[in-house]
């Protein structure tokens, strides 16, 4: 029985948005000669791959259900509590296989000693064998190395092939829409001939491939990053906190976007008293410091939830309105600087000869701004979006630790950052729940980076780093 | 002149977040108890705290007690001439904030000082060798370190330095000379965390000034390249940059809340989380206004300071 979040709907709301000004823009000329320019660039290509896998993991974790429970009699579906996701379902080895406490990434043998009984009756401490980390294994001491390494070469392997199936395909596609045959189609990519530059996304694909393949064959047998403080895999954590920061990267844009484009509009447009106030408006908000704001209102929240508490069914969905209340304060204390900018850009543009005209002609106002001024900043706005996300996916992170991010109970790499700091005194210290959340979200940012780096220089050369 | 109505919106808007949304019945429910609680208890923690006038008009005082005896008047007014009132644990929040705005202080001006130089000067290396591998490595490091989170940068500090080398102590405070060895490692992590971003900020600025009329006429007459960019390019620069300082100047006051908590350092910043974390909706409140306040004064300051660089621009 499917269960639609308010974000989980924003969230397919926004693809399909972006999925619908994607065919729109494709018509337009001065919308998709940036977009070639980007196609040209091998690291915002290798980004663009990048972040589309994080998307798509995203996506898989936005589509949540109840599941169905087994019963003996077929004509009767009863649907069990719990609230999962299709990738819950794709990660079922990994959520399930739950230890009893802290183990270190790769382990056989549990982090903290034990009282451990042995057959004969004796008690010995010391440090327990895992439930699952190497569980096939009938000696770990010494068999572990072999079996780790036999796994990551046969992972590599596997990689390798799908990855090359898969780019094979995709050159086959290409030569059938080209009408070449398939031989010079694979040519002019290596060769780099074409518009898009193939041989960046290539290699990227093989390596993303390889490095999930080599995860997944690990993960069958061990717990990749360890298990965290009640033995929950780590690396399970990690992915589920992809659509965390996702969410809070686009939905609060998405949130800001219709009143900064239409107070910036407006604010240009008509000037005068209207500026007035709408200038105000955004000095008055931004005097505000934007944290203070933030945990303000999050304070409001936690008082608003705990005196309806019976609004909510589950606490899934209490968490769920944190978030989108969340990317609500964020955008309030982020569109400022949008509305400023569309705002300037629109001063210039009213005083240009085809606005001019179009008020001559007598089009209405609301008319001249949302076609004649709304199309020409919408690089602006392009440009703002791909440059907020970063920033807002490291918020967050920063946000959770002074508790005024998202629900404790969601996981976000914030929340993981968060309870491992407390284990930093242990010796030998608890590392690998911290670089998970680290590596993930370097790469998730790096690849944004990098990404709106390319957007914004293709979309405003004036802006160009030299 | 725009600040005074500025500062009537933040209060408003304070106001209507900490009264109106959310009323001093909810605050009291939540400091004393969730489902348990008598009314009489409720009654009582108003009563201690002054909340317990109307909202905006008192119908049973007289004269201009109508107006001063309502919590908009006593809680919001008062903030105009900076009477904090008491927390609502009972201490005096202006006296607090004496204190504690010195630590924050002996954080954020060096960090200011010492990442403003550092900033700069790696901004102009990279200027000078604009185009070669230095140059560009440099800018790929610069990316990079700008996509790590800042609090791995933190807790890599404090462990690198504080727990495996035990060159400094990992957090706390201490008065007089003795601060030095606390104050270290935030500015230290303060600087590395800032280091992407703004020398690639500061390095856009330079290269900007660097492709002007006037550069490329010092040039011709045949200045050498390290002296067009000390006297030239560094110069003119300065005039975004300083005017960026200007603005965060007075927020200096606050300080880092994130560093200030890391590093246990008892400043204002730490002051307002553990507000938060505590719930004391007195003390955001005043934080909030001051926070504003000093926005404004960064404002003001930056139209006074651009007028000083650049008699160009006049105020009117």
């Amino acid at each position: 029985m499917p269960v639609i979040f308010i974000t989980d709907f924003l969230i397919f709301l926004l693809l399909f948005g972006s999925i619908a000004f994607f065919l729109y823009a494709r018509k337009q000329e001065h919308l998709t000669a940036p977009w070639k320019e980007i196609k040209k660039q091998p690291l915002a290509m290798s980004s663009a791959v990048i972040l589309s896998f994080f998307i798509i993991f995203g996506l898989l974790d936005s589509a949540h259900f109840h599941p169905r429970i087994e019963t003996d009699e077929k004509s009767e579906n009863v649907y069990s509590n719990e609230i999962l996701s299709v990738l819950d379902l794709l990660l079922k080895d990994l959520r399930l296989k739950t230890e009893k406490t802290y183990s270190a990434p790769l382990a056989s043998y549990s982090f903290s000693k034990e009282l451990i009984e042995l057959e004969d009756g004796k008690k010995i401490r010391d440090y327990p064998r895992l439930l699952y980390g190497g569980a096939n294994l009938d000696n770990p001491k010494t068999d572990s190395t072999s079996d780790i390494i036999k796994r990551i070469s046969l992972g590599f392997l596997y990689g390798l092939l799908i990855s090359s199936v898969i780019i094979l395909l995709i050159i086959f596609s290409l030569s059938k829409v080209r009408n070449e045959k398939f031989i010079i189609t694979l040519k002019k990519c290596l060769s780099k001939n074409l518009e898009t530059n193939w041989m960046s996304i290539f290699i990227t694909i093989s390596i993303l491939f390889i490095v999930i393949a080599v995860i997944y064959h690990l993960s069958q047998n061990y717990h990749v990053f360890g298990t965290d403080k009640v033995g929950q895999d780590v690396l399970y954590q990690a992915l589920k906190s992809i659509r965390t920061g996702l969410v809070i990267g686009t939905l609060t844009t998405l949130v800001m976007l219709p009143f900064a484009i239409a107070m910036g509009l407006m604010a240009g447009y008509f000037r005068g008293w209207v500026d007035d106030v709408i200038q105000y408006l955004y000095t008055t908000l931004n005097s505000i410091p934007g944290v203070l704001l933030i945990a303000a209102s999050i304070l409001l929240l936690q008082v608003y939830i705990s005196n309806h508490a019976n609004d909510f069914n589950s606490i899934e969905q209490r968490a769920d309105l944190r978030l989108l209340f969340l990317c609500i304060i964020l955008g309030i204390t982020s569109w400022t600087g949008l509305c400023r900018l569309l705002r300037a850009e629109t001063l210039k543009l009213r005083e240009i000869d085809y606005v001019q005209a179009a008020k001559a002609f007598g089009v209405s106002n609301y008319k001249v701004m949302l076609q004649h001024l709304l199309p020409n900043v919408m690089h602006i706005v392009m440009i703002s979006i791909v440059l907020d996300f970063s920033g807002l996916v490291l918020a967050e992170a920063v946000l959770s630790y002074i508790n005024i991010g998202v629900d404790p109970s969601m996981y976000s790499w914030g929340n993981m950052i968060n309870s491992a700091r407390l284990e930093m005194a242990r010796e030998p210290i608890v590392w690998w729940s911290l670089t998970a959340a680290f590596i993930f979200m370097f790469i998730l940012v790096l690849a944004a980076n990098l990404f709106s780096d390319a957007v914004r220089d293709a979309f405003d050369p004036r802006l160009r780093e030299f | 002149m725009y600040a005074i109505p500025i500062l009537i919106g933040v209060n408003i808007i304070t106001f209507v977040l900490f009264f109106v949304v959310n009323t001093p019945d909810d605050m009291a429910r939540m400091h004393l108890g969730m489902k348990r609680v008598s009314e009489a208890a409720i009654v009582k923690w108003k009563d201690e705290r002054g909340y317990n006038k109307p909202v905006l008009f008192n119908h049973s005082a007289n004269g201009a007690k109508k107006i001063t005896e309502t919590i908009f008047f006593q809680n919001s007014v008062k903030l105009f001439i900076f009477d904090f009132g008491r927390s609502d644990s009972g201490r005096d929040i202006g006296y607090d904030i004496s204190q504690r705005m010195w630590p924050s202080l002996a954080i954020t001006i060096p960090s200011l000082i010492v990442g403003l130089l550092s900033y700069i000067s790696f901004g102009l290396i990279l200027a000078f060798f604009r185009g070669t591998y230095v140059d560009i490595s440099g800018v790929i490091l610069c990316v990079i370190m700008m996509s790590i989170s800042g609090l791995f940068y933190i807790i890599g500090g404090q462990y690198l330095i504080g727990k495996f080398l035990h060159l400094v102590p990992i957090s706390g405070y201490d008065t007089g000379l003795n601060a030095v060895k606390f104050v270290f490692l935030p500015v230290l992590v303060g600087l590395i965390g800032g280091i992407g971003a703004s020398t690639r900020w500061y390095r856009t600025i330079f290269l900007e000034e660097m492709n002007k009329d006037y550069v490329r006429t010092a040039r011709a007459k045949g200045l050498s390249e390290l002296r067009i960019l000390y006297r030239h390019v560094l110069t003119n620069g300065l005039i975004p940059i300083l005017t960026g300082v200007v603005v965060i100047l007075p927020s200096l006051f606050i300080g880092s809340l994130i560093v200030e908590s890391f590093f246990a350092i008892p400043g204002l910043g730490s002051y307002t989380i553990d507000a938060i974390n505590r719930q004391d909706f007195a003390i955001v409140r005043s934080m909030v206004f001051l926070g504003s306040v000093l926005y404004i004064i960064g404002l003001i300051l930056t139209d006074i300071s651009y007028t000083l660089v650049d008699p160009r621009v006049r105020l009117n």
